[in-house]
């Protein structure tokens, strides 16, 4: 892996813009002056590292993780896959952090106020480190969708939240898994701004039998990209020596 | 005909909407659920250099602050190194400094503070240094993609000056969009940094 090289341009084409009036936040919190571009320096090919040992042994299960009196309450699945880099190289030791809503739809945060009981055993967070190459896997109960503020009748699709570091922090990277089949993917905002429809496709995960625990529990299975780094074949010095 | 370039496609962002405490900082969203928490606390008690405060909020287009962002800090240590082993620069690593923090902003006042030390300066291509500086990386409800900026230091005016990223940034009345601003409060060093995502004092973001 070149981790001291530069990162590939980002393909702007498969990200949301930053104004999209139909999630009408964006409105607001959109720059409206171009982006400068930066070659990169030592500051964005760097990022912050962390170790399999500063977890805790079921920060990657939520089923029990937040368990008070019994486990978290919804079907119960698995989540797994591989993180890799555009070049395909899978991404080692690199932090995955997700977060989600109980099966009702409900989130346990201070300003959720949705009338969708928490479940008292379930929390909704979690994380883990990659392994060598690149593979995770958390267990966790189903999402419920839920409504929202956007228009008057905005339901989201039930969605895992992912944040990735990778290893250098320009490849820092914030999304949302969508799960195979969902009926309220094709009229949620956020799905939907995704102007590349095949990188749309790829945040959706197809159920995985081969990943089960039969008679136990169900598997989806998602994988994700980071940027990728520029192989240094001529001299590129970044660093100057 | 041609060969295909078998290049993978990056992952496509999505916002991390308003429950984003949930998963990076829970007990701001209200519950407890990790031993560790990651990127709350920056410095132990060993840490090298001039300890400072970096204090704003995150305004929008309205001239609101926005009370559910949450904002990362990425930077090198007192003697300008990262902590990471892509920076082969003679400098010491502090064993006491991963470099790297996170903050939500109030959900009443909508301020963020991180409590770190002032970097020292990193050298930047062509063996350029760069001006001392932090990259922040900002993420909310009605972002789609995470915001990179750098906050520069109102006391490195010279250093400033000089920074090659700085410099081509045009107008360069745009330039003061990057510079936190140094006082004292206290017995603190404080710098304020207010983010402007619209209007006349945009800040400058990059495309990294």
């Amino acid at each position: 892996m070149h981790r001291e090289s530069e990162f590939f341009q980002r393909d702007r084409t498969i990200h949301p813009p930053a104004f999209t009036p139909a999630y009408k936040t964006s409105v607001l919190r959109s720059p409206r002056l171009p982006l400068l571009s930066l070659q990169n320096s030592l500051s964005e090919v760097t990022g912050p590292m962390f170790g399999a040992h500063e977890l805790g042994p079921l920060d990657n299960d939520l089923i029990l993780n937040y368990a008070k009196d019994g486990e978290a309450i919804g079907q119960r699945i698995i989540v797994h896959g591989r993180l890799k880099d555009e070049s395909g190289a899978g991404l080692a030791n690199t932090l995955v952090e997700f977060w989600q809503a109980n099966a009702g739809g409900r989130y346990r945060h201070n300003n959720d106020h949705y009338l969708a009981p928490l479940d008292p055993n379930f929390g909704g967070c979690g994380r883990t480190i990659t392994g060598a190459d690149g593979a995770y896997a958390f267990r966790t109960i189903k999402p419920g969708p839920y409504p929202w503020r956007n228009f008057v009748n905005s339901w989201r699709p039930a969605h895992i939240h992912f944040s990735l570091f990778g290893t250098g922090f320009a490849q820092r990277l914030i999304t949302q898994m969508y799960f195979e089949g969902d009926p309220l993917l094709v009229h949620d905002p956020m799905f939907g701004m995704i102007p590349d429809r095949e990188a749309a496709g790829r945040l959706v995960a197809p159920i995985d039998l081969n990943a089960t625990v039969p008679l136990d529990t169900l598997a989806y299975r998602f994988d994700i990209v980071l940027r990728g780094r520029r192989a240094t074949l001529f001299e590129n010095k970044l660093q100057g020596n | 005909m041609v060969q295909p370039l078998a290049y993978l496609k990056e992952t496509a962002s999505q916002t991390a909407g308003p429950y984003v405490h949930i998963g990076l900082m829970p007990r701001q969203a209200g519950f407890e659920v990790f031993k560790n928490n990651f990127g709350e606390a920056m410095l132990g008690p060993k840490t090298k250099g001039e300890r400072i405060i970096i204090e704003g909020q995150v305004i929008d287009g309205a001239g609101a602050p926005l009370r559910d962002a949450l904002i990362e800090i990425w930077q090198a240590n007192a003697a300008g190194r990262y902590n990471h082993p892509a920076d082969r620069q003679n400098m010491p690593i502090d064993e006491d400094f991963r470099g790297w923090g996170r903050a939500s902003c109030d959900f009443e006042s909508g301020r963020y503070r991180f409590r770190t030390i002032k970097p020292g300066a990193v050298v930047g291509r062509r063996g350029r240094p760069m001006a001392p500086h932090v990259n922040l990386w900002i993420v909310a409800r009605g972002i789609n993609i995470g915001l990179s900026t750098r906050m520069y230091f109102s006391d490195e005016e010279v250093a400033n000056a000089a920074d090659p990223v700085l410099n081509i940034i045009e107008p360069p009345s745009r330039r003061k969009t990057l510079i936190g601003q140094r006082q004292m409060r206290d017995q603190d060093v404080l710098y304020t940094f207010d983010i402007h995502l619209q209007g006349e004092q945009e800040t400058v973001f990059f495309d990294v």
